[in-house]
């Protein structure tokens, strides 16, 4: 399913026979000369910091010049993210962070740009630049951080949060339904959405290079744990009990049926959807070409 | 189209909008990024750049709102390239967030603002001055901004231009205040040769990336700030952040304090440099007409016609509109036994000028807000019982 009219090419789905990069561990030393920081303010148990160096696994494991690594993120818990890395960071507005990565790249084409956000950051408030970001299919990755929750602002529902959940905004339990963020990006035109979780770290890790390496607007949803706002209301507010659950509710795509209902404790994880179309910095380039032999001639 | 000069052939004059003098300033002065969103009457802002910006190799990029436009402004800026976005008066509230953005994290752009009737959709063909104070106050917190003020096509080319200089210079967003009137008004202008227009660059500092968070912009000395994708490594955020390391901050009140005192004074500090007033026929004047935009055009032809039959009348024109010439309009005021302001809106600027004046002359406001301009017979009906012993019959 997909939501654009004017595919250039429109590929069948799932994701045919491309090759997911196998990025090997790196050690934690490496990962540190990525970091400007090791403190950060997320909570004790929060997955945050497994997602963070998952980026950095796969940045590394690409081999990608860190000069040329941009990370834009948005607010909230994951937008923190953008002080601890030592890359070229950007912490932006509220859902403003893929609107201005789109800038970003669009100026420097050059750069290897990194959309950080949350579920709330980039589906509600963002939620427009998020579709149009998947439509113009612009090379950036956004990778989302979803733990079904506005964390920072202490616990309340967001588009992700699942029906019937409580939440500090929905006592009575949620009666709006979840958006699936990964149907979502396929469906505005994604040409690369993935799925990880926290607790299966190297799938992350090679769903997130793939995302990078990918031409093309890749979406990589990282499924995060946060026992304090969700896990204490929902389901536990162990972080080791709410890792465990991510592995019984993760099934592999490969073995997930043609058409099974997704839910929020069964959903499909890997690489979901790939397909190639022309990519939008690309396609200005011979916009830029075109204009100049209309101008010449 | 024929805004550029191609050739040494002799400067002639050529007719042109005032949005698309806007455009080809922008170009003139180096911008190679824009993004926008359709909104009357600032479109042809954003149908010329789309035409004249891959030209000369450079970016336009239609947006999905004007809250995204300027957000790709702000990262255009960032990796950079010169960037501007172009709007009216319910873009421009829009846009407001991601202005404070801007100004914090200090990142240069221009914003032009081609004013209509409001507030919401209001009159959105008909010209107004309602977001003078939008522009200085739209975006939450405690900030200073510069805001230009354009009163005819020539100026739509020259302020753009000079827009862009005080927004690399100073390192924060410029605002750009037309209206309809003037963007969509035709004149013949001649614009000034490429090479004579003074441009200002961005640079990079002056010293190893491995040193940049011991080096701290002072009033006299604004760093620039190096592209993001370099050795420099920048962390850009909007929250309060430590002026010389760059990190975020929110526990020190120092810190705090410094960063708002710097964002305010690196304006306010260079007010002299900044601020650009025309004063006419403002020897012996006895009453002023204060009068900024389309509407100082109508006061002009008062001046003309008054001093011309001997009344002692002038027109102090701001053409930065923030910071406000504080200087001029207290020697104005020092001056006159009278301060005529016509606007189109309802004293916005008028309370501006009265906290100048502090009393020493009378201020006469008058304001429209129907989307019509004020013509110069109305301006003469204000200045005539100002001039009671002037033979008026004879006029």
């Amino acid at each position: 399913m997909s939501a654009l009219v004017d595919e250039q090419k429109l590929e069948a789905s799932p994701t045919g026979d491309y090759k997911l990069p196998r990025i090997k561990p790196h050690t934690t030393s490496e990962i540190k000369q990525h970091l400007r920081a090791t403190k950060t303010l997320w909570c004790p148990g929060c997955s945050n910091g497994t997602i963070t160096r998952a980026l950095i696994d796969a940045i590394l494991g690409l081999e990608l010049d860190p000069d040329k690594v941009v990370v834009v993120a948005g607010i909230g818990c994951s937008g923190r993210i953008s002080a601890y890395l030592d890359y070229s960071t950007v912490h932006t507005a509220h859902g403003r962070a893929l609107a201005v990565a789109t800038g970003v790249k669009a100026a420097d084409p050059s750069l290897h740009v990194i959309v950080a956000m949350g579920d709330g950051d980039s589906s509600a408030i963002g939620g427009n630049h998020f579709i149009h970001a998947a439509r113009r299919n612009i090379d950036l990755t956004a990778l989302v951080f979803n733990n079904s929750i506005y964390g920072m602002t202490g616990g309340q529902m967001s588009p992700t949060t699942h029906l019937g959940d409580k939440s500090t905004t929905s006592v009575y339990g949620n009666v709006e339904p979840a958006f699936d963020l990964c149907e979502l990006a396929h469906a505005a035109g994604a040409t690369y959405v993935a799925r990880g979780t926290s607790w299966g770290y190297q799938q992350l890790v090679n769903v997130l290079a793939g995302g990078i390496a990918h031409r093309g607007f890749s979406m990589v949803e990282a499924m995060s744990i946060c026992p304090i706002y969700y896990g204490r209301f929902n389901l536990t507010s162990d972080p080791a009990e709410f890792l465990k659950s991510q592995k019984e509710h993760a099934v592999q795509v490969d073995k997930f049926a043609e058409g099974e209902t997704r839910s929020h404790d069964h959903y499909p994880v890997g690489l979901l959807h790939h397909r190639e179309r022309e990519e939008f910095v690309t396609a200005l380039r011979g916009l830029r070409e075109r204009a100049k032999e209309a101008d010449n001639g | 189209m024929a805004a550029t000069t191609k050739s040494a052939a002799p400067p002639r004059a050529i007719l042109l909008q005032g949005n698309e003098a806007v455009a080809e300033g922008a170009i003139a002065a180096g911008a190679r990024f824009f993004a926008g969103y359709p909104i009357t009457p600032s479109t042809e802002i954003a149908e010329v750049l789309s035409r004249r910006l891959p030209e000369v190799g450079g970016t336009f990029i239609q947006m999905e709102d004007e809250i995204a436009s300027i957000a790709a402004v702000c990262g255009a800026s960032l990796a950079g390239t010169k960037a501007l976005t172009a709007t009216s008066g319910p873009g421009f509230s829009l846009m407001q967030e991601m202005i404070g953005f801007a100004t914090m994290a200090q990142i240069p752009c221009v914003v032009v603002d081609v004013m209509r009737g409001g507030p919401s959709t209001g009159l959105p063909t008909e010209p107004a001055q309602g977001d003078v104070m939008q522009a200085r106050w739209g975006t939450h917190g405690e900030h200073s901004v510069i805001a230009l003020v354009p009163s005819s096509v020539e100026e739509c080319y020259t302020l753009t231009v000079e827009a862009f200089n005080l927004s690399e210079q100073y390192r924060t967003p410029v605002i750009v205040l037309s209206d309809a009137l003037i963007g969509h008004m035709r004149e013949a202008v001649i614009l000034p040769e490429p090479g004579t227009l003074r441009i200002a660059e961005r640079g990079t500092p002056d010293c190893e990336p491995e040193d940049y968070d011991t080096v701290t912009s002072t009033l006299d000395n604004i760093l620039p700030r190096p592209p993001l994708g370099s050795p420099f490594k920048v962390h850009v955020t909007g929250l309060v952040y430590n002026r010389r390391s760059g990190s975020p901050d929110t526990s020190d009140p120092a810190a705090a304090a410094d960063l708002g005192r710097y964002l305010r004074e690196k304006i306010y500090h260079h007010r002299d440099a900044i601020v650009r007033v025309e004063e006419v026929e403002m020897h012996g004047a006895e009453v002023a007409i204060f009068a900024y935009g389309s509407v100082a055009r109508s006061a002009m032809a008062v001046v003309r016609k008054l001093r011309a039959e001997g009344v002692p009348i002038g027109l102090v024109r701001p053409i930065t509109l923030w910071p406000f010439p504080t200087l001029s309009v207290e020697r104005m005021a020092e001056q006159v036994r009278t301060v005529i302001v016509p606007e189109m809106n309802i004293r916005q600027m008028s309370w501006e000028v009265q906290a100048a004046v502090r009393g020493r002359a009378k201020v006469v406001d008058y304001g429209r807000v129907d989307g019509k301009l004020i013509t110069p017979d109305e301006i003469l009906e204000l200045v005539k019982p100002e001039f009671y012993y002037h033979s008026w019959e004879d006029a």
